[in-house]
């Protein structure tokens, strides 16, 4: 493909000891869009993320963004991890988490100042946080702690993210706040790559989708890749059992 | 008996009546709670030293028990408010406990035969000289009465509660429904380590106690994946280790209960590094195999998914594997000669082709 | 009182003392917040028993007692300690839990065998190395309390230095990795302070006690305040506190060692802060429990009952 891939993985396997978790993977990911990596569990989608940020040792393959290693690009990648990775009994509050996503560009020994409080301040603003500035994270609702971490994100002012699991446990508000912002985002010229694992709205919520089981099946815009084959292809055999249970639910709604 | 005699049988009594238990705290994780155990009983020794007027064998284990179960209960208090990490719980407790054990000592019986140092390295090397006399009648060491009593109440209790233990331990859940109360076991478990560790105080002293159940334990879970074959080697374990133990620190004119634990020490080291199953070296050969064996199955993934398709002649070139795989030269022609080798690929020059065999085994690691 | 005051400052022993115990409980207070916070309060017992066979090694090695010499040793053992511990939870079967008291035992059995056979090789020489098992506060001369305020200055400047970095480590070292900080150096960083407060602390309060001096200031301070920086403050002033008052109550008193004095002083401070802080304190949480917990339930039933009444209606 052509100059504008924001992210280009080639040939990327990962394996924790004797599991290979992702095979071979070829994908490019275009500019601008909001992209969805869908699959069952343990097909691999955090962990596709997490090799493509160096988080993790990768067995083979290399990565490219914007055509260029990873750690020479750290500033154009905002990162959000899972709620579930951190203690939010840490004694901190909204605002000071955000302002963590400055800490990159800041360097060493310096302290965030006013200028990172105010930049932080903003941001929470965005995710319709600035309420909550000042409360202690163990206070937040799990929607609201998500916000936070999207928050953090943007403090960081990239143009590329990646996302992981940001919808799972959160209230219909903070569903809603996050696809408005990822719209935001896009809006902005940027990119964001979401672990997604929700069949339904992913088609009203983005505009590309990355099908994934431990190998790559399919990649590109809905309208080519969210085919029956495709998603039978993906989740195999439960698939079905799947369709069943959309029909059970049509039926009594 | 000589004395060299009665003490390699404490030692070994000791240490089977410690790594019997010792099997059930490695696999319940709770390693440091029995440390947290062995210190905390000092409080419970001095009180029962006051209230006995002197030292008594049966104040001791009764004041002992009691103390260990206030340490347990004091733990799970203050890790349920949830202000407390687990370990940190402990870690708070137990200094507390030792520091007002030690504390009641200097203060109250500071005169007294209640030295702390043997508490913490105590002194099976006076074993034979502490003897036992009943009606006047001299009935040998007591050292030896002590923990073959306990010896046997372990071994018993271990024995008569097995299937409670085992099934408390690997799924308390089901013990819960089943009947079989995981809180009651829990308790039991923990005053029965704690009678064993007073018992085994004047012996081997608080720290190699703790040593004592843990060591061999965890010895034997790297070298078996069976709890009565675990339990039996650990006992192994620790016997040969207080006997070997006596010999160095004949040897060497040290403690004879540091002597034990060290030998314990080396014992765990060479099952770290040479287990057949667990161990370190095992592991970094299998991890080595598994990585070629992974190298030529991606090979062979990577040739079927460009298998047919336009770029098949420059992806599958030999060059270009080197490059995207992010391989060394060596690495690669080692994948390369293994896949020739077992008949997978077929190369053209500088393209590299799936045999049938190649084919097969690609599309069956895909199932995987 | 104003004796004791007096005494503070010019009684040559009872300065040493109270310094050393306040010093300890600052850094020890300090660090400890980082330990507390990732969960890796016992590895500071499991270093402290670590560091014996160091101490004696040193000894062997160099024949020499002075302070520095055998410090360095245990901090080497320390050292090796946690390495072991890291390759043994990370490499095997055995869990954190385990591995952290083979570590311990096996180290500590090990460095009592050495000091009984340093002990009865050269008779008199040893005297002084078993004061690291229970620490000798009472023994601190003011070379000692010099050398502890070194370590413990270079090991604060650190975390004053590294402050926003140690802190973003603690709360999520995997976003931190993915803004390019190298975890795994910082992380060796921070336990290697840790490792410095562990061997200031041997001299103090000894191997058995030292988890408390990292764990309680910290658990305590957290109870006050929802900001890190100021928990922090506040551990090294509990820290501090206890240290002293331990050290007093210890001096005036006759035949009480200071170490234990310290540690019932903290634990004090401790269940002080987790049963009446404001806001975290469990007796409010009880207080409130009892006094709204009719009206919870009632709440309860009434909301099951709208929910009831709700899905009948559906239905």
């Amino acid at each position: 493909m052509s100059e504008q891939a924001v992210v280009r993985i080639n040939d990327l396997t990962v394996a924790y000891g004797e599991k290979p978790v992702l095979w071979d993977v070829d994908l490019e990911l275009p500019e601008g869009k909001l992209i969805a990596i869908i699959g069952p569990n343990g097909a691999g989608k955090s962990t596709l993320i997490k090799a493509t940020l160096d988080l993790i040792p990768r067995a083979a393959g290399s990565v490219e963004i914007f055509g260029r290693p990873y750690s020479e690009q750290r500033h154009l990648v905002g990162y959000v991890p899972q709620r579930g990775s951190v203690d939010w009994d840490f004694p901190t509050n909204a605002l000071d988490v955000v302002m963590m996503g400055t800490y990159g560009q800041i360097g060493w020994f310096k302290r965030p100042g006013k200028r990172e409080r105010e930049w932080a301040s903003h941001c929470l603003e965005q995710v319709g946080m600035a309420d909550y500035a000042n409360r202690q994270i163990s206070q937040l609702s799990g929607g609201q702690q998500q916000r936070v971490f999207l928050a953090r994100a943007l403090a960081q002012n990239a143009k590329l993210y990646f996302m992981d699991e940001p919808f799972v446990g959160v209230d219909a508000m903070t569903e809603r706040a996050i696809v408005d912002l990822l719209r935001n985002l896009r809006a902005q010229g940027k990119t964001v790559v979401v672990v997604h694992h929700d069949l339904d709205s992913a088609p009203e919520y983005f505009d590309w989708l990355v099908l994934l089981n431990v190998r790559l099946i399919a990649a590109g815009s809905f309208a080519e890749t969210f085919t029956p084959e495709n998603l039978t292809r993906t989740y195999g055999g439960r698939m079905q059992l799947l369709n069943q249970a959309s029909v059970a639910t049509e039926v009594t709604r | 008996m000589s004395s060299g005699v009665v003490i390699i049988l404490t030692g070994v009594l000791v240490a089977s009546a410690c790594a019997v238990l010792g099997c059930f705290l490695v696999l319940r994780k709770m390693a440091m709670l029995t440390d947290a155990i062995s210190h905390a009983i000092l409080p419970g020794i001095v009180a029962a030293y006051f209230f006995a007027h002197g030292p008594n064998i049966l104040a001791g284990f009764l004041g002992a028990a009691i103390a260990g179960l206030i340490t347990v209960v004091l733990i799970e208090t203050l890790q349920n408010t949830r202000r407390v990490g687990n370990e940190s719980a402990i870690g708070i407790i137990f200094p507390a406990m030792f520091a007002l054990g030690t504390f009641l000592v200097s203060k109250f019986f500071a005169n007294v035969h209640l030295d702390t140092d043997a508490i913490l390295y105590g002194n099976i090397e006076f074993s034979s000289l502490d003897v036992l006399f009943i009606n006047g009648v001299n009935l040998g060491p007591q050292s030896l009465w002590i923990m073959g009593a306990l010896c046997i109440i372990n071994f018993s209790f271990v024995i008569i509660f097995y299937k409670e233990l085992k099934l408390a331990t690997f799924d308390p859940g089901l013990a819960a429904t089943l009947g079989f109360s995981p809180v009651l076991i829990h308790y039991a478990l923990m005053s029965i380590v704690s009678v064993t560790t007073v018992g085994a105080f004047t012996a081997v002293g608080a720290i190699l106690v703790v040593a004592l159940m843990i060591v061999p334990a965890a010895t034997a879970y790297l070298l078996t994946d069976r709890l009565p074959r675990m339990i039996m080697l650990s006992v192994l374990v620790g016997s040969l280790s207080a006997f070997l133990g006596y010999w160095l620190a004949m040897l060497l004119d040290a403690s004879i209960a540091g002597a034990m634990v060290s030998v314990a020490g080396v014992l765990f080291g060479l099952a770290l590094l040479f287990s057949p199953s667990h161990g370190l070296v095992a592991r970094w050969l299998r991890v080595e195999e598994q990585r070629n064996r992974f190298a030529s199955e991606m090979l062979v993934v990577h040739l079927l998914n460009h298998e047919g398709s336009p770029e098949f002649a420059s992806e599958n070139n030999i060059h270009h594997l080197r490059q995207e795989l992010r391989w060394s030269d060596e690495f690669t022609k080692r994948v390369l000669r293994r896949a020739h080798n077992e008949g997978l690929i077929q190369q053209r020059q500088d393209i590299l082709e799936l045999t049938e065999t190649g084919r097969q085994r690609a599309q069956l690691v895909i199932a995987r | 009182m104003i004796q004791l005051l007096y005494d503070l400052v010019f009684n040559y022993t009872l300065r040493n003392v109270a310094l050393g115990s306040a010093l300890l409980g600052i850094v020890s207070g300090v660090l400890g917040c980082f330990a507390v916070l990732r969960r890796q309060g016992l590895l500071g017992d499991a270093l402290a028993h670590a560091a014996l066979p160091g101490i004696c090694i040193a000894f062997l090695l160099t024949g020499s007692k002075s302070p520095i010499v055998l410090l360095i040793g245990a901090g080497i053992a320390s050292w090796l300690g946690t390495l072991l511990i890291l390759r043994i939870v990370n490499d095997t079967r055995i869990s954190e839990d385990s591995a952290l008291g083979v570590v311990l035992s096996v180290f500590f059995g090990f460095g009592i065998m050495l000091l009984t056979f340093i002990a009865k090789r050269n008779d008199a020489n040893q005297a002084g190395l078993d004061k690291f098992l229970f620490g000798q506060a009472a023994a601190l001369v003011a070379s000692d309390v010099a050398l502890m305020a070194l370590l413990g200055g270079v090991a604060l400047l650190i975390v004053v230095l590294l402050y926003k970095e140690f802190k973003l480590l603690t709360f999520d070292p995997g976003f931190a990795l993915s803004l390019g900080y190298n975890t795994r150096q910082l992380s060796v960083l921070l336990t290697s302070l840790i490792v410095v407060a562990v061997v200031i602390g041997l001299q103090t309060v000894g191997v058995v006690l030292m988890a408390a001096m990292l764990i309680g200031p910290a658990v305590a301070a957290r109870q006050w305040t929802n900001r890190f920086s100021t928990m922090i403050i506040l551990a090294g002033v509990f820290g501090a506190l206890s240290g002293l008052s331990g050290a007093l109550l210890s001096v005036t008193q006759t035949r009480i060692p200071t170490g234990p004095m310290v540690i019932l002083s903290m634990t004090a401070i401790t269940f002080i802060s987790i049963i009446f802080a404001p806001n975290r304190g469990i007796f409010w949480d009880w207080l409130r429990r009892k006094r709204h917990g009719k009206n919870y339930l009632q709440k309860a039933m009434n909301e099951w009952d709208t929910q009831r009444a709700a899905k009948e209606g559906r239905l």
